[in-house]
């Protein structure tokens, strides 16, 4: 992306995060739902770090905040994917992509958006957790890593539904931006280690690529980070793939004019 | 009396074809409680090791959630359509005719009740599939299907409410986000007794929501428990009375401004 690119990046970004700010009920769904999940898992299903084989050092607040944080970043860029759907039938995205002198930065300006929206969610996140007495036992690169594995499946997220946006171009395409990111989520570990999955899930989980991301990213908060090569290899791959699926949505969008 | 009959049907029936017409109203609303229902009987299993806990099968446990799941969309979709009837004037043309309120409230009903029941049947019918078993036999599953559709009632009158006094049917969606905490913070994932954490244990004892699910989960898991039951048809009861009071006085305001 050149400077043009940049420069069309930063005024969408811009434009996405007034819109934002300006309309609360946009802002306020997406920051309730994590904070929901977080307190239904993490406050209702604590018992479970009672059932033997349970052997997470760091807790099961810990245990659940790790999910609720990645699952925020996925979703943060699902939900941008409906803000980018309902700027194609509102005719706005279409003048973007007339006005645009590089339009790969369309892609990037939406990414800041969803970036600066998942920041505010991530950042209530951490000191509701860290309130309900989370402990963290990883030192300040640990932290950051974990961070920076969220901030990579944010990046996930918005490329993939970025991706339906473009080619379908309707707020009806929601359902398919963010049921297979639902199911990648919740076909993993969710609620206890991988080890105590049974049966078709456990089959399901090993083969699923979130499940890396999501112990390695809880072994980073417990200090005990064990593939943490592996997980940064399989976010960026992951990024790969769906910066392509989203470019070429783009294109899609270009031709259908 | 059979004029306040035959306004309803009308209404009920165009709500009912409205919603028929909305695949996007109709489709999730039936396939992610049971998306939801297949990942967590799964990846919660490992709860029924804990001792005290009521049976040895969670998805026996976790179905009930689905049934209120399911309501809950539902009644976001007869909030949002009587909110667009607001936004649309379609209220203000009506307020024209001799139709009545009550007419109109129940009326609106129709289309999410409809769906309900569908749901209702759609769940009951996957969990059976799965080898969900009932301990209270074919009648818990008769007595099941009616809490579940008085559940969905009761729902959608809450969504009528909210669209009365919201108007809008973003500020209606807006609002949802509550009523989901209000399932969360129950007892849906584990029984109230086996909830560790004293304040999370001390909401779900005061949520309603906890009455809904534990009224259904009784007949699958448990038998005719009579406190149960009465505690869920109770609540359901309540919400379907209070929501569509609170409605009427709503829409009364309504039409004075309107």
């Amino acid at each position: 992306m050149n400077g043009r690119g940049l420069s069309v990046a930063l005024g969408l970004a811009h434009r996405q995060t007034t819109t934002l700010i300006k309309n609360p009920s946009l802002l306020f769904p997406p920051m309730l739902f994590p904070l929901m999940n977080f307190l239904a898992f993490a406050g209702g299903l604590s018992r479970l770090r009672h059932v033997p084989g349970f052997n997470y050092p760091g807790g099961y607040t810990a245990f659940q905040f790790v999910f609720v944080l990645l699952q925020s970043a996925a979703f943060g860029g699902v939900f941008m994917g409906f803000g980018i759907a309902r700027d194609f039938e509102n005719g706005f995205a279409r003048r973007l992509l007339v006005a645009a002198p590089n339009r790969s930065g369309l892609i990037a300006g939406y990414w800041l958006g969803a970036v600066f929206r998942w920041s505010l969610v991530a950042t209530m996140l951490t000191i509701v957790a860290l309130i309900a007495g989370m402990p963290i036992g990883g030192n300040g690169v640990d932290v950051f890593g974990l961070y920076a594995l969220a901030l990579l499946v944010n990046l996930v997220g918005i490329l993939w539904a970025a991706g339906i946006a473009m080619r379908l171009r309707t707020v009806q395409a929601g359902p398919l931006m963010q049921t297979p990111v639902f199911m990648l989520l919740f076909l993993s570990p969710v609620y206890v280690p991988l080890a105590l999955l049974q049966g078709w899930i456990h089959a399901v989980a090993k083969l699923n690529p979130f499940t890396l991301l999501l112990e390695e990213g809880r072994g980073l908060l417990a200090g005990a980070p064990l593939h943490t090569a592996s997980a940064f290899l399989i976010a960026f791959a992951l990024v790969g793939f769906s910066l392509i699926w989203s470019l070429r949505g783009l294109r899609s969008a270009e031709r259908a004019g | 009396m059979s004029l306040l009959l035959n306004q309803i049907g009308r209404i009920a029936w165009r709500s009912v074809i409205r919603t028929a017409r909305q695949p996007a109203a109709v489709i999730p609303p039936l396939t992610f409680p049971l998306m939801l229902m297949a990942v967590n009987s799964n990846g919660l299993r490992a709860a029924t090791h804990l001792p005290g806990f009521p049976t040895k099968s969670f998805l026996d446990f976790f179905l009930p959630f689905s049934f209120i799941q399911g309501a809950l969309f539902a009644a976001t979709t007869a909030g949002t359509d009587l909110a667009r009837d607001v936004d649309t004037g379609f209220l203000n043309r009506l307020a024209l005719t001799p139709m009545r309120g009550a007419a109109l409230l129940l009326g609106e009903l129709g289309g999410a009740v409809a769906l309900g029941a569908l749901q209702a049947f759609v769940y009951l019918g996957v969990g059976l599939a799965f080898g969900v078993h009932f301990v209270t036999g074919i009648g818990g599953m008769a007595t099941l299907l009616l809490l579940a559709i008085l559940i969905a009632l009761g729902w959608a009158a809450v969504g009528v409410l909210l669209a009365l006094r919201a108007g809008t049917g973003e500020k209606v969606q807006s609002q949802f986000p509550l009523l989901f905490f209000l399932v969360f913070i129950s007892s849906m994932n584990l029984p109230r007794n086996l909830i560790e954490v004293g304040w999370f244990r001390d909401l779900a004892t005061i949520n309603p929501v906890s009455y809904l699910i534990e009224g259904l989960r009784t007949l699958i898991i448990e038998g005719w428990n009579a406190q149960a039951l009465a505690l869920g048809f109770g609540v359901a009861i309540l919400m379907v009375v209070g929501a569509l009071g609170g409605a009427s006085i709503a829409l009364r305001g309504r039409m004075e401004r309107t």
